[in-house]
């Protein structure tokens, strides 16, 4: 990235470096020219790593306590809730961490909507983000089944059973993924090797994503690419390390806030009863974080309508680079999409709000109006918008907003021009 | 040319052959470790399960545990059976006759996998629209014969395999 060539100053370093250039890689990490103008949404890909890492620390140590075996692993939660020092901490640092982690990543996905992060050039970036999106949905999954309570047991039994809804060999596939008749031992054992595995798989990826930004580099508030790096940039150390770190401490105080105060409040209390494969609870949420897709689910009257349709919800995103066809990236300079974009925060919210009430009465009318509204917005609103859409004049470059205070240009052209 | 062209031929053939036989290796490694999730001896051993009805009164059902999924035995009496087989073919989601789902001679034994066909919650009995149970997860309602009525479960609750050992002893699998 740097145009010039990284020389470590000791013979011994330099002996290292020619041979495995880590310190080349650690000076780009440093000097990597990060635009002036990120604001405070930009801190949570710093905040995302930290979630990942806690998870992956906490959640090595609770394996060396927990007994991943259905007459077992119930008891074995309760024994690192009282037995085990510092136990209860760490598994609610654990378990509450899997809910900050979700809400850090799902403000780093509507920044990313917002500010179309998403667009050419960093499409594969964004692709990438939403395979670790996929795997820490079933990472939480997973996870939320070892406790073996009432909520993992249904909550397994459930999701796996959304397969089943596949034509013809949706039995099989069901009955192979539980390795039983039904959810049991072995999908608990199985379920607990994959847990583990996830998170490194995620860790790489992560890696990848990163390296995919440190391509292009990143977007920015004003969504324009940078002219000159001396003028519309900053060195990531120590620029961008010091902001991530207060946004991350900020964050940091609310976890702390929740693991110490409410550490259950996220929680649903049905899964304090052990898992009894003859008494459904009278009624199955999943974790907040997967309403919206479960009310989604269930606002189709059909079995395998509403599992296409959950399913094409998150898959639909993939193509959101190419459905998108403004070519103004920062929903700054374009007034009638954001307006849309506000919508659709307001509809997923929604959507995450009657996911946890009953599928009856005006829920389901709400649940299946804020289905429509989700795949119209994405299939009819973000093509149409971005043909049709008279946006606002952008910047010149990135300096200059900065300068001038604010997103408001002074000097400015109009991207409608089609240069 | 004739020679050069001949050197490609015999060289693309390794290469065929090369392949196909790595094909054949990865798929016979692949296998084993797909087909390892399948259930176990232990689980299919756990196939068949025996239950005493001798103390089940008429209108009353008991529920034991088959496989690790719940089954439903209830004994009904002559009004539900008779509920059951008034019912139109038409009006059901997934048609079948009362008649097929028991045994014929024990029209009053109903046994059947206590498994919502939606996505396997455990439906309650004696609650719902149709006098016969309801599944509190996604709101399916079945009749007194475990057919689907209303709701978005696609199909009847299911029949396991069965048979009466004796008049007090019915065996499951």
């Amino acid at each position: 990235m740097s145009e010039h060539e990284y020389v470590p100053k000791s013979k011994a370093a330099k002996w290292f470096n020619d041979r495995l250039p880590l310190l080349t890689l650690g000076a780009h990490l440093t000097d990597y020219p990060t635009p002036k103008n990120l604001n405070y949404w930009w801190t949570f890909g710093g905040i995302l790593t930290f979630c990942l890492i806690t998870q992956i620390v906490t959640g090595i140590v609770l394996a060396m306590h927990y007994v991943a075996h259905a007459d077992l692993a119930f008891a074995s939660v309760e024994h690192i809730m009282r037995d085990v020092n510092y136990g209860w901490l760490i598994r609610y640092i654990h378990s509450n961490g899997a809910s900050m982690f979700f809400l850090a990543v799902y403000i780093h996905i509507f920044r990313s909507l917002f500010y179309g992060s998403y667009k050419s050039p960093r499409e594969v970036i964004w692709i990438i983000g939403l395979m670790i999106y996929l795997l820490m949905m079933a990472a939480a999954f997973m996870g939320y089944v070892l406790p073996w309570g009432q909520m993992s047991f249904w909550g397994a039994t459930v999701i796996t059973n959304l397969f089943s809804a596949i034509p013809l060999v949706g039995d099989s596939i069901t009955t192979w993924l539980w390795g039983a008749y039904s959810v049991d031992n072995p999908t608990l054992n199985r379920f607990f090797s994959l847990h583990y595995l996830i998170p490194f798989l995620i860790l790489g990826l992560v890696v990848l994503h990163i390296w995919a930004l440190h391509v292009p580099g990143n977007n920015n508030p004003v969504g324009i690419d940078i002219k000159k790096p001396s003028k519309d940039t900053v060195p990531f150390h120590p620029y961008i390390t010091i902001k991530d770190a207060f946004a991350l401490l900020v964050f940091m105080i609310i976890f702390a806030g929740f693991v110490f105060f409410t550490p259950n409040v996220l929680g649903h209390s049905d899964n304090y009863i052990p898992a009894n494969p003859l008494v459904t609870p009278a009624h199955i949420v999943p974790e907040w974080y997967l309403l919206p897709f479960y009310a989604i689910l269930r606002s189709v009257p059909d079995k395998l309508g509403g599992v296409i349709l959950m399913f094409s919800a998150i898959f639909i995103l993939f193509v959101l680079p190419w459905l998108d066809t403004s070519k103004v990236r920062s929903a700054v300079f374009r007034p009638i999409y954001r307006q849309f974009f506000w919508i659709l925060v307001i509809d997923v919210l929604m959507l995450g709000y009657v996911g946890a009430m009953p599928a009856e009465g005006i829920y389901l009318v709400l649940a299946r109006v804020g289905t429509i509204y989700y795949f119209l917005h994405f299939i009819v609103v973000m093509p149409v918008v971005g043909y049709l859409e008279k946006t606002d004049p952008i910047p010149m470059s990135i300096s200059e907003p900065v300068l001038s205070g604010g997103a408001e240009p002074s000097l400015a052209r109009k991207v409608n021009d089609k240069v | 040319m004739s020679k050069e062209e001949k050197k490609v031929n015999r060289r693309d053939f390794l290469f065929t052959a090369s392949y196909t036989v790595g094909a054949v290796g990865v798929g016979a490694v692949i296998w084993p470790m797909i087909d390892q999730m399948n259930p176990d001896k232990a689980q299919q051993a756990l196939a068949t399960t025996e239950v005493d009805i001798s103390n089940i009164e008429p209108g009353k059902s008991i529920t034991v545990l088959w496989r690790g999924k719940p089954v439903f035995l209830k004994r009904r009496t002559s009004e539900e059976i008779a509920e059951a087989r008034a019912v139109k073919l038409d009006d059901l989601p997934d048609p079948q006759k009362d008649e097929d789902r028991v045994k014929e001679g024990k029209d009053e034994w109903l046994v059947m996998l206590g498994v919502c066909t939606h996505l396997g919650c455990v439906p309650l009995k004696d609650k719902g629209d149709f006098n016969g149970w309801f599944c509190p997860c996604h709101g399916s309602h079945y009749d007194v014969s475990g057919r689907i009525r209303k709701g978005p479960a696609p199909t009847n609750m299911e029949i396991p395999k069965f048979e009466f050992v004796d008049s007090n002893t019915i065996k499951i699998g």
